[in-house]
């Protein structure tokens, strides 16, 4: 990563990856996309392309219904060994509650009226985090992105600050913000922007130069040039980066919620630990797992729509 | 685009740059220079570049791959500066990117998310209203046969579609000075014919003085006014490239592809490209 010139970009491995991943799936490419080797085909027909071959094999797994029942085999496969485990005693009740177990401790809360407050704080405070977060990621990554100066100035200070472990600015919110929504929803913003800042600061300065020469040569320039040429090059990249994002909310959501509060996912599950109940601690890992696949599936959505619009 | 295409048979387009009025302007070369990078690294590409091109006139640039072409037009646009030396437009010195060029680049150079007729429309001047754009844009595309595909985006098209489409965006502009870099290299031989004359039928309805680059000698018979030949001098093969032959081509356009002058001047100019012509 450390070729792609970006002091920013070596923190956090997560991150890493993630950009790779970005360049393996052709998102960040979409500078080469108008090169001279431009020999596609002759009639304007539907860009999709799939192999003709195994047509079989490939309609189903083409089929959106198909793929969702074929994605729940394995967590239908976990959940009954789970059963399998629970009923031949393999574990003790508190080690491992059975399923069951599970559903009646969620009927118990949502009856007592507490599941849906601490679903709907958590999700609360992952969705302002993250649109600060990414919000101000797409501001400084943009400047810095376009500006050598910018850049110059403030990516130093960004790394270093991107370097500070996530836990580390908990004691120091506590103080400033007391233990109130203010101080979560900051810890999950610092969790939200290192993604987008990254991304997009990236995806910028690799926009193709002679898409933006040919630009200027048509007498575009400043914010015309950006919101022309620039950040419609970057859209596909942004997206990767808002989801990176939001997973890191999520994560971050947790921290803050683990270490003071009084409601919300993360409390549910020291509370649990506390109190020795495992039924409501397995509950809350599992609704993590579901509003967090909810999340990122319904912004892959915007993704897939963005990459087919831009790119 | 019917009035464009009878124009020509209505007014030929003459050879005498006299003809040309109007938005045409002449460009002048001064003494330039271009030398990349500096110190132990310095490469000059371009030297002692000096030459007057007349309002109007078409002038091809021909020269070995490599050789600065693209780097004197681009100095022409404004894109790039020349170390030492300047072009002048219509008398004033370019400085940075000049609203009366247009270029249509090597490469296609097309905003992928955009259809061809965005793209045509980024061509477009300031100064023109959404509605004579709109019109406009389609005129154009229509002119270089991509009306069918005005709401295809680039990727969905051939190169050659892709490089009429950027010819189209250049002419949006109603340019002064056309600068075309290589634009025919990507075509097939049909289309290149008809490309040519199209960009004859336009240079004859709308007078603008045009610098074509290409490696195609017989393209430069066919289209210029008159030929320059970039290129090493002899005894200086470690100096940058500079004007080594001039040529002033006979008789008016449209030129029949087969005289024998025009043969003869081919030769000469393969020979001077250091390609036996025979
Ligand atoms: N920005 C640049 N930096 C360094 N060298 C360059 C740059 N642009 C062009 N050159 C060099 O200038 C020479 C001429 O390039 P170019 O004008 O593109 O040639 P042509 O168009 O005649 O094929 C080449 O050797 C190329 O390497
Ligand atoms: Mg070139």
């Amino acid at each position: 990563m450390t070729h792609l010139g970006n002091p920013g970009a070596s923190g956090n491995s997560a991150y890493a990856t993630s950009m790779e991943g970005l360049k393996a799936s052709g998102v960040l490419k979409t500078a080469t996309a108008d090169g001279p080797g431009q020999g596609g085909p002759a009639v304007g027909g539907a860009p999709e392309q799939r192999p003709a071959n195994g047509r079989s094999a490939a309609g189903v797994l083409g089929n959106g219904w198909a793929r969702l029942l074929l994605g729940l085999l394995l967590p239908a496969a976990v959940l009954a060994a789970w059963q399998w485990c629970t009923s031949t005693g393999l574990f003790s009740s508190v080690q491992l509650p059975a399923p069951g177990a599970v559903i009646e401790a969620a009927v118990d809360l949502v009856q007592r009226g507490e599941l849906a407050q601490h679903m709907a704080i958590s999700t609360q405070r992952v969705l302002l985090g993250f649109a600060f977060g990414a919000a101000l990621g797409l501001v400084f990554g943009a400047l810095i992105g376009l500006s050598k100066v910018a850049d110059v100035l403030l990516s130093p200070t960004i790394g270093a600050l991107r370097a500070v472990p996530s836990l580390a600015w908990v004691p120091l919110l506590i103080l400033w913000m007391k233990i109130g929504e203010d101080s979560k929803v900051t810890l999950i913003l610092i969790g939200a922007f290192f993604p987008v800042f990254t991304t997009v600061s990236l995806a910028l300065r690799h926009v193709d130069k002679n898409l933006v020469e040919a630009g200027r040569a048509f007498g575009l320039k400043g914010v015309k040039l950006l919101t022309t040429v620039q950040l419609p090059a970057v859209v596909p990249a942004v997206f990767s980066g808002l989801r990176l994002a939001l997973a890191q909310a999520w994560l971050f959501l947790v921290a803050a919620e683990l270490i003071a509060s009084s409601m919300g996912l993360g409390f549910l599950l020291t509370d649990s630990q506390n109190n020795g109940r495992t039924d409501r601690l397995l509950l809350a890992i599992v609704l993590l797992a579901i509003i967090g696949k909810i999340t990122d599936a319904l912004l892959g959505v915007a993704e897939k729509w963005a990459v087919k619009r831009w790119a | 685009m019917t009035a464009v295409l009878s124009s020509r048979h209505a007014a030929p387009a003459s050879a005498e740059p006299s003809a040309a009025s109007g938005s045409a302007l002449a460009v002048s070369f001064r003494g330039l220079n271009r030398t990349f990078g500096a110190g132990a690294n310095a490469h000059t590409v371009l030297r002692d570049v000096n030459f007057e091109v007349r309002p109007g006139e078409v002038l091809a640039i021909l020269g070995p791959s490599g050789c600065g072409k693209s780097t004197l037009l681009r100095a022409t646009a404004g894109l790039d500066a020349p170390s030492a030396g300047s072009v002048d437009i219509d008398g004033t010195p370019v400085q940075g990117i000049d609203s009366r060029c247009a270029v249509a680049f090597q490469e296609p150079r097309l905003l992928p998310w955009h259809t061809l007729q965005a793209n045509v429309a980024i061509g477009l001047p300031k100064t023109s209203s959404a509605k004579q754009g709109k019109s406009k844009v389609a005129r154009l595309l229509e002119l270089v046969g991509l009306d069918k595909f005005a709401k295809h985006r680039p990727r969905e098209v051939s190169g050659g579609m892709a490089q009429r489409a950027s010819l189209a965006r250049a002419l949006a502009r109603n340019p002064g000075v056309l600068l075309l870099d290589e634009p025919f290299g990507a075509l097939d031989a049909l289309t290149r014919i008809k490309m040519q004359d199209l960009l004859l039928d336009i240079h004859a309805a709308e007078p603008t003085t045009v610098l074509l680059v290409t490696h195609d000698v017989d393209e430069a018979l066919q289209l210029a006014d008159r030929i320059i030949l970039l290129g090493k001098e002899e005894g200086r093969e470690h100096d940058g490239a500079t004007i080594v032959r001039t040529v002033d081509v006979p008789g008016s356009r449209p030129r029949d592809r087969g005289s024998v002058e025009l043969a003869r001047m081919r030769r000469s100019l393969l020979e001077s490209l250091g390609v036996d012509g025979h």
